[in-house]
């Protein structure tokens, strides 16, 4: 299996074509025994060849299964080729497994949806992308995966095509997107120009080799941390992501919570090498990722669309990732990656659950009282929503905690660290708020829809309730993954990561958090979790409406500013891109006018003298040979 | 002997006439001839010339030339086959297809 790695990534991309080829005529039978099966194929793959490598490779060690070389020229070159370490075995895992629980929720969702055939063929394209992503040996290899999953995104955002918002929103994703990628590939071209190579293993040895600028080092991180920011939607670049709810919402679970988005976390974590040379790309990495953090949940606290909700938490919760690889906590980082994909899955499927039982509705202000209508979808979403709030002994709990723990010990930049670890705990309290306010309104108090929405109220199908219970599980039990030091000495997530984060000369290691305070941060996270928590129980649980109603009216102000996202799409709007439409508008009726006008005048002249010219060709032969004797004549007498 | 500019006199009028052949007859065949012609009187001029400087170059020129002729009459007699295959007639005014 291990030289047979790039059949993980086939076989979703079979079920692509065979979907997106004969989906359409063969119907949702053939679709969906084409889509599980290749997903679930994918999965099973997967896990072979990681049982295979746990065996072959008890140290950690990278695994290359070389399929061809793509290009070579000069000095330069790149292969297609996939790797396994311990990094690209936890993505993998994740990967095609929730990919594939989300691939079966969906057939309970979708199944009523028209272009059901063109919903699955896009998930099983998106996840082969994503497995050439996180498979991927070099740089170049993962941007073409990188690459597939944003184009992926877009499609299926832009699902939904006759409405008017789901293309706005896809062409936005896309749009923003790209002056990530644009730093990405700037990075690239400086991998090329000053290590050579843009093999994984290639850039890491030459980097810690020496000889390079740090100079260089610190740009190559920075670009590629602005790829990061457009993929998983940090600041400034984040403004894409809350949009993208505008797809159906198991696509908002799987790529713009669970995987795609993480996928500028896991550049990083792959680059540590790199960023531990450049201590101050990292700073800004932390800086980035605990700012996004509290910013993105502040927004989260006053909005109304359910998934929009879910959607801020995202961007949220993908600061406090950053903030892990930022401080040099990588496997932390990567550890709250795995169990932010537990339970915002589990938060966006339950939300789909609900949006489904509610007939299409989504706004919070029309729900109320679900709790004993859909318990099912109730009971998962309130473990996931316990285990998001960081709240003890559940997933998010420990991850959370290892990334707070990490930067306020970080070595790289102890005061910045502090700093960035008071962003993620206020961060911290916010997220408990909002979560908690989010249960509360939807699933408690009184139902505040029409009539004909609470008639329809249905608890979802076994192929939905059943993901949901795998994630809620998980979400509760994953923390267990990598317990902190001090409890836990045996085999965790933060052992397995190790050999991905080697020593290099001239950069800290592995960060040593003392016991004492780790605890510390533990204790304090959860106050502030439970503080969060009882907030919003005492504001929302009986109260319900009453208390945003309250808000509004204390300071009114500030509650339209949160409302509105802190206008910062407005202020893109006003800065970005209304000035590049009008410098475009200039272009096209301006500038583009001229050059039209002598392209056609051109061609104005040339039919004019052709229009005279071809009084000559009358076609009379004694005609031409009558011009060719006078040319003959002119010409002699010219010469002569 | 025979003066150099008789030849020249005599290739002039017999060019001329091919000429006013060439731009006055409307049967293809009389055209041809009259091309015969005008190609003959260069050959006279080169002759004539080759004679009076005791060179040979004139002498190759008309082997050349006639040579040329002679495929050129080939190809030019095969047109007018097939014209008249097409129009019955060899009249060069009916061939006028290709004015504007």
């Amino acid at each position: 299996m291990l030289n047979l790695l790039w059949l993980i990534p086939l076989t979703p991309f079979a079920g692509f074509l065979l979907n997106g080829l004969f989906g359409k005529r063969a119907g949702k039978g053939f679709v969906t025994a084409v889509a599980i099966l290749a997903s679930l194929a994918a999965a099973l793959l997967g896990t072979a060849a990681v049982l295979q490598y746990h065996g072959a490779y008890p140290n950690g060690a990278r695994h290359v299964d070389l399929v061809y070389n793509w290009f070579s020229s000069g000095g330069i070159g790149a292969d297609i080729a996939f790797q396994l370490d311990p990094l690209s075995v936890i993505m993998l895992m994740v990967v095609t497994w929730v990919g594939f629980l989300i691939h079966v929720y969906s057939v309970g969702y979708m199944h009523e949806e028209e272009g059901y055939w063109r919903y699955f063929a896009y998930l099983n394209l998106f996840l082969a992308a994503m497995l050439i992503l996180i498979l991927g040996s070099s740089y170049l290899f993962m941007f073409v995966g990188w690459e597939g999953v944003g184009l992926c995104s877009y499609l299926l955002i832009g699902f939904y095509y006759t409405t008017d918002y789901a293309p706005a929103a896809g062409k936005k994703a896309f749009v923003v997107n790209r002056i990530g990628d644009f730093g990405f590939l700037v990075a690239m071209f400086l991998m090329f120009a000053y290590l050579g190579t843009v093999d994984f293993a290639g850039v890491q040895q030459r980097a810690a080799a020496g000889g390079v600028d740090a100079s260089i080092l610190t740009a190559i991180c920075l670009l590629m941390f602005l790829g990061a920011c457009g993929k998983s939607a940090q600041l400034p670049l984040y403004v894409w992501l809350p949009d993208a709810m505008a797809g159906p919402t198991p696509v908002s679970a799987l790529i713009h919570a669970a995987t795609m988005v993480t996928a500028g976390v896991y550049m990083i974590a792959r680059s540590n090498v790199l960023y531990r040379l450049a201590p101050n790309a990292m700073m800004v990495v932390a800086i980035v990722g605990g700012l996004t953090a509290l910013f993105a949940a502040t927004i989260g606290l006053r909005q109304w669309d359910i998934k929009k909700v879910l959607a801020y938490s995202t961007v949220s919760q993908l600061g406090f990732m950053f903030i892990g690889v930022g401080v040099g906590a990588f496997s932390a980082g990567v550890f709250h990656l795995v169990t932010h994909a537990f339970f915002k899955a589990c938060l966006f499927l339950g939300s789909g659950s609900v949006i489904h039982a509610m007939s299409g509705e989504q706004d919070i202000r029309n729900m109320g009282g679900l709790r004993d209508k859909i318990p099912q979808t109730f009971r998962t979403f309130a473990i996931a929503t316990y285990a998001i709030s960081g709240l003890p002994l559940a997933a998010g709990f420990f991850s959370k905690d290892e990334v707070l723990a990490s930067a306020w010990a970080t070595p790289y930049f102890p005061a910045v660290g502090k700093l960035v670890w008071l962003l993620g705990t206020l961060a911290a309290f916010c997220t408990a708020f909002y979560m908690y306010r989010l249960l509360y309104l939807t699933f408690y108090g009184k139902f505040r829809g029409t009539h004909e929405q609470e008639h329809h109220l249905h608890e979802s199908p076994a192929t939905m309730t059943g993901p949901l219970w795998i994630l809620a599980i998980l979400s509760a039990i994953g923390g267990l993954l990598s317990l902190p030091e001090g409890i836990w000495h045996g085999p965790s997530l933060a052992s397995w990561l190790a050999p991905i984060v080697p020593e290099v000369e001239g950069a800290h290691h592995i960060i040593e958090i003392p016991m004492a305070q780790e605890l510390t941060v533990a204790v304090i996270s959860t106050i502030v979790a439970v503080l969060g928590w009882w907030v919003a129980r005492s504001l929302y649980k009986e109260k319900q409406l009453a208390s945003d109603a309250m808000l509004e009216q204390r300071a009114p102000g500030l509650a339209r500013a949160i409302e509105n996202k802190w206008y910062v799409d407005e202020f893109y709007a006003a800065t970005v891109v209304r000035p590049l439409a009008g410098l475009s508008r200039f272009f096209w009726r301006g500038v583009d006018a001229v050059i039209d006008g002598i392209a056609a005048m051109l061609g104005f002249i040339v039919r004019g003298i052709g229009d005279l010219l071809r009084f000559f060709q009358t076609g009379n032969v004694r005609n031409y040979a009558l011009m060719f004797f006078l040319g003959v004549v002119v010409f002699i007498a010219f010469f002569v | 002997m025979i003066p150099t500019h008789y030849f020249l006199v005599l290739s002039a009028i017999l060019f001329t006439i091919g000429v006013l052949g060439v731009l006055t007859r409307k049967n293809g065949i009389t055209i041809f001839m009259s091309i015969e012609l005008m190609v003959n009187a260069v050959n006279l001029t080169f002759l004539a010339y080759a004679r009076q400087f005791h060179q040979t170059h004139g002498l190759i020129f008309v082997f050349f030339i006639m040579a040329i002729a002679a495929a050129e009459a080939a190809v030019g007699l095969a047109i007018f086959i097939s014209l008249f295959h097409h129009r019955d007639t060899i009249d060069v005014d009916e061939a006028n297809l290709m004015h504007w």
